[in-house]
């Protein structure tokens, strides 16, 4: 280390990073990709800059050049300087520092926490020794002085039974507590940067809600900057102070947190705040409504606001669901005897009008997929009723099944992995329409009116699915649930894995086509901000029970049970005026576990009216009792 | 883990008598009659009939079949026609052979194939890997008892510094167990490679740079037991097949193990070896496979069994 920087590596005094003229490319056999074109930003200690655009915009590349580690998935940095304010005062150029010195950099000056707590923690050691392992290489410390200091990281992070932990392996941890070890091994050493990418995005609301408080409040005591990355403007409102947005590889907007939401600048900024679901932004209205999209291109000339649709038909429900119980054993032993039980689904009952939307949300082993396939039988129920147009489901014979899987489709989150990647899209929206006797003639016209009807074009039938982005993929997937001509679609997550504003395309596609043919929607979600948009009413789950059912507006308006009143109270605004100010007294808590000993029967108990159509719990499930 | 061993023991046994009852069955709808190979080429009938009481074959073959299991039961699995020596012997004899020139074979095998796979995994299409997977496909394509008489040219014959054939001192295990184990080196270091390949795209390869560590500790700590789950199924498959005895080596180097005892009793129709022999390999396999299941868990505390 020289003792006096070379005079281009100056930083003003609180700031820990800067960076400017970055650009990085990835090049492969064919062709030379710019992920990132000279990039301009930097860091104050003690500051959060989030760092927001959708799949493509080069953010998690621009991360990973931070740490140098762009280079081992085939990247190089082509231009750039990258001055970082050392521990020791010293300033070093991360983009031309030596292995070695960036090897001394990463995990104890600059660290970083992933989007997969599962996938990023390494499944064959103990989270101990993953967090101590750090600790041993940067600060030389013994192997039973860095178990110390691991625990003690743990107690940081707020883990209840931090000694435990120690020695447990990732699999037997739940994701937020994966999370919270990412987070006390990134910190172990205490890095002056801590890089976030998507760390919330894998979690569920409630734990997401925690692991932001815990980063902001660990960010306080250490004086820490934070580069927090992520799509979710949600988030983003949450913990940035101050926002750079990316699309495509260049910065596009960059300022105050406050500034960029009230008042954006670029087309691109405005087109993404407008495609953000927003809680609470339909209070006072009883029906779904489309969101009103803007084009990064043309950003002066909104569509016309969307009226709200009402597509409800009145008379007897298409689908009655009726103390649905969905239970699956676990076995072991040396006779395989049934152990323990999931209680997946505890005797639920709803009804589906024609021309409805119904939302079953809640948070992960809630039951709300399981409830989802027992409606088809993909999985079997132990007793209950599901009644479609007045036939009882459960009691058919598996050959009148498949006319009546015709009348109930799905899709599902990820429409990569639910399209066969060896067939033409054209065919695998056939396919059902050959299945079911059409002639093939009659199905070629249409699969080429489905396509139409999604958006694509008639010609792209004869593509594969790699060759589609995201969206798109998902719009073949719905218009492979069309072919059939089906009165309810039961969409899984169908939306959740996709950007924003390809999400907002494809909720507004939905509401277009229940409009337009009459579907019903049996919409599993987690994310309340989009359930708030489509639905007309909405079922909460927990621990396999519905706890709250009713209108829409009702149960977000009102909400009665304690757990829905936890669910909304964690979804993150996308306003930095209305961010919690305070803790929210999430810190710490996990979400309950359907997994039951035999004969221990949860308490279920028929709920309670308390508005018109709004139902609600009042008995105990899981401790939280109305 | 120790009921899973248990359970895994247990129903050994069912697969065991399935096996016995398949053997049986086959070596005796084998063409060929036993008594008169064994009572030679000049015997008159009277003679070949006298053979066949003697040897049992002359009863039904329920009745066969059930003094058959009911000796084995009892532990003992007949006498050989070919030598009239107890079978046991007879294999066990030739067991040790086999099992020597195995762990050798493997041992080096393993060795060369992990290293070679990993480097080429490292140093994923640079020299090194085209190197190592060009060796690794030679090690496929090129036939073992070409291999074997070029090294016993070389080594024995040209350069006289190995033995040809036979089985008595260490040097004579050098050239047949590195004929014996080129293809097995060669399959585990392709087997090695695609592992490591997919291990290193893994997430927690970037924790664990993004921690700082070296790369040395990246790969030797972090990737390389989490790519073992493959390689140890293979190298289980591999051991079983040596054990079996490999009819080529054996010949050429005159080996005295048990693929050579398994091809001279069939010629023979040598009933109680044959069956003996397959219900070993059998028992092999399954034991083999039940060690390479408890390796699992030792490697990925993931794997959790029932």
């Amino acid at each position: 280390m020289p003792p006096s920087p070379p005079p281009s590596l100056i930083l003003p005094d609180r700031r820990i990073l800067s960076v400017s003229d970055l650009s990085v490319r990835f090049t492969t056999s064919e062709r030379t990709v710019e992920a990132v074109r000279h990039l301009f930003f930097h860091v104050e200690a003690g500051e959060t800059l989030a760092i927001v655009g959708e799949s493509g915009s080069g953010k998690s590349v621009t991360s990973l050049a931070l740490m140098r580690l762009v280079e081992h998935g085939g990247g190089t940095i082509a231009t750039g300087r990258m001055p970082f304010r050392r521990r020791s005062g010293a300033i070093l150029d991360l983009a031309t520092a030596s292995n070695a010195e960036m090897r001394g950099l990463r995990g104890a000056e600059i660290a970083m926490i992933f989007q997969e707590p599962m996938t990023s923690l390494n499944p064959v050691f103990t989270a101990g020794e993953q967090i101590a392992e750090s600790i041993r290489v940067h600060q030389g410390k013994g192997h039973s002085a860095a178990r110390a200091e691991a625990l003690r990281m743990l107690d940081l992070v707020r883990i209840p039974e931090a000694r435990n932990v120690l020695t447990r392996f990732p699999h037997q941890l739940s994701g937020g507590m994966r999370q919270r070890v990412m987070i006390a091994m990134a910190l172990a050493c205490r890095p002056q940067l801590l890089i976030a990418d998507e760390p919330t995005t894998a979690l569920d609301v409630t734990i997401q809600a925690q692991i932001l408080e815990l980063i902001r409040s660990l960010q306080d005591e250490m004086r820490m900057g934070v580069v927090f990355i992520t799509h979710d403007m949600g988030v983003v409102a949450e913990i940035a102070d101050r926002v750079l947005v990316m699309y495509r590889g260049d910065k596009v907007e960059e300022g105050a947190a406050s500034a960029v939401f009230s008042g954006p600048r670029h087309a691109y900024t405005k087109a993404l705040l407008a495609a953000v679901p927003r809680l609470g932004a339909m209070a006072g209205s009883d029906l779904p409504r489309k969101f009103d999209l803007l084009r990064p291109e043309a950003p002066e000339a909104p569509a016309a606001a969307e009226a709200p649709q009402d597509t409800r038909r009145p008379g007897p429900p298409i689908l009655r669901v009726r103390d649905l119980v969905t239970r699956f054993d676990i076995r072991g032993g040396l006779l395989n005897r049934v152990r323990r039980r999931v209680h997946a689904v505890e005797r639920i009952s709803f009804d589906l009008q024609a021309g409805e939307t119904l939302a079953l949300v809640g948070e992960s082993g809630c039951g709300k997929s399981t409830t989802g396939r027992s409606l088809l039988r993909l999985v079997e129920s132990q007793s209950g009723l599901i009644e479609f147009a007045g036939e009882n489901i459960r009691g058919l014979a598996p050959n009148k099944l498949q006319a009546l899987r015709r009348n109930i489709q799905f899709i599902f989150q990820d429409p990569y992995a639910s399209l066969d990647p060896r067939l033409t899209v054209g065919f695998s929206i056939m396919e059902p329409l050959l299945v079911h006797g059409t002639p093939r003639r009659e199905a070629e016209a249409r699969v080429a009116w489905l396509l139409e009807r999604v958006g694509l074009s008639p010609a792209q039938g004869a593509r594969y699915p790699h060759e589609f982005s995201g969206g798109q993929r998902q719009r073949i997937a719905i218009a492979r649930a069309l072919a059939l001509n089906p009165k309810v679609i039961v969409a899984d997550e169908a939306v959740s894995a996709l950007d924003v504003s390809i999400q907002a395309q494809i909720v507004n596609l939905m509401l277009d086509l229940q409009r337009e043919l009459g579907l019903s929607y049996l919409f599993i979600s987690h994310d309340m901000a989009v359930v708030e948009r489509v639905s007309h009413r909405v079922a909460v789950m927990f621990l396999g029970q519905i706890v709250e059912i009713g209108p829409r507006r009702a149960i977000f308006e009102n909400p009665q049970h304690p757990y829905t009143k936890k669910l909304m109270a964690a979804v993150p605004v996308a306003d930095p005026a209305r961010r919690h100010a305070t803790p929210r007294g999430l810190l710490t808590g996990e979400i309950p576990s359907p997994v039951r000993a035999l004969g221990d029967e949860p308490e279920v108990a028929p709920l309670i009216e308390v508005g018109p159509g709004h139902w609600t719990a009042r008995h105990a499930v899981g401790g939280l009792a109305a | 883990m120790l009921t899973f061993f248990l359970k895994r023991l247990l129903g050994l046994l069912p697969t065991l008598a399935i096996v016995a009852v398949l053997v049986f069955l086959f070596v005796h709808m084998l063409p060929g009659d036993p008594a008169r190979l064994a009572a030679g080429q000049d015997a008159d009938q009277q003679t070949v009939e006298l053979v066949r009481a003697e040897l049992g074959l002359d009863r039904s073959l329920p009745e066969q079949f059930g003094r058959y299991f009911l000796n084995m039961a009892r532990g003992d699995v007949g006498v050989s026609i070919r030598t009239r020596r107890p079978v046991a012997t007879e294999i066990g004899e030739r067991f040790m052979p086999t099992l020597l020139l195995t762990l050798t074979s493997m041992a080096w095998a393993v060795a060369f194939g992990l290293v070679i796979g990993i480097v080429s995994a490292v140093y994923r299409n640079e020299w090194p890997d085209r190197l190592g997977m060009t060796l690794a496909v030679s090690g496929i394509s090129f036939p073992a008892f070409a291999l074997g008489m070029l090294l016993m040219q070389i080594f024995s014959v040209g350069l006289g510094w190995l033995p040809t054939v036979g089985a008595g001192s260490w040097k004579h295990y050098i050239l047949p167990s590195l004929t014996l184990g080129a293809a097995v080196a060669a399959v585990m270091a392709r087997f090695t490679r695609a592992s490591f390949v997919e291990v290193l795209g893994e997430d927690f390869v970037r924790t664990a740079r993004a921690k700082g560590l070296k790369e040395r500790v990246v790969i030797a700590k972090h990737c390389l037991r989490n790519a073992l789950i493959p390689v140890v199924t293979m190298m289980g498959l591999q051991f079983g097949f040596l054990l079996g005895g490999s009819i080529v080596v054996e010949a050429v180097f005159n080996w005295p193990g048990v693929g050579r005892l398994l091809v001279d009793s069939v010629n023979q129709r040598d009933y109680p070896v044959i069956q003996a022999l397959v219900l070993m390999f059998s028992l092999e396999f399954i034991l083999i496979n039940l060690v390479v299941d408890l390796l699992y868990g030792l490697i990925n505390p993931t794997i959790r069994y029932k």
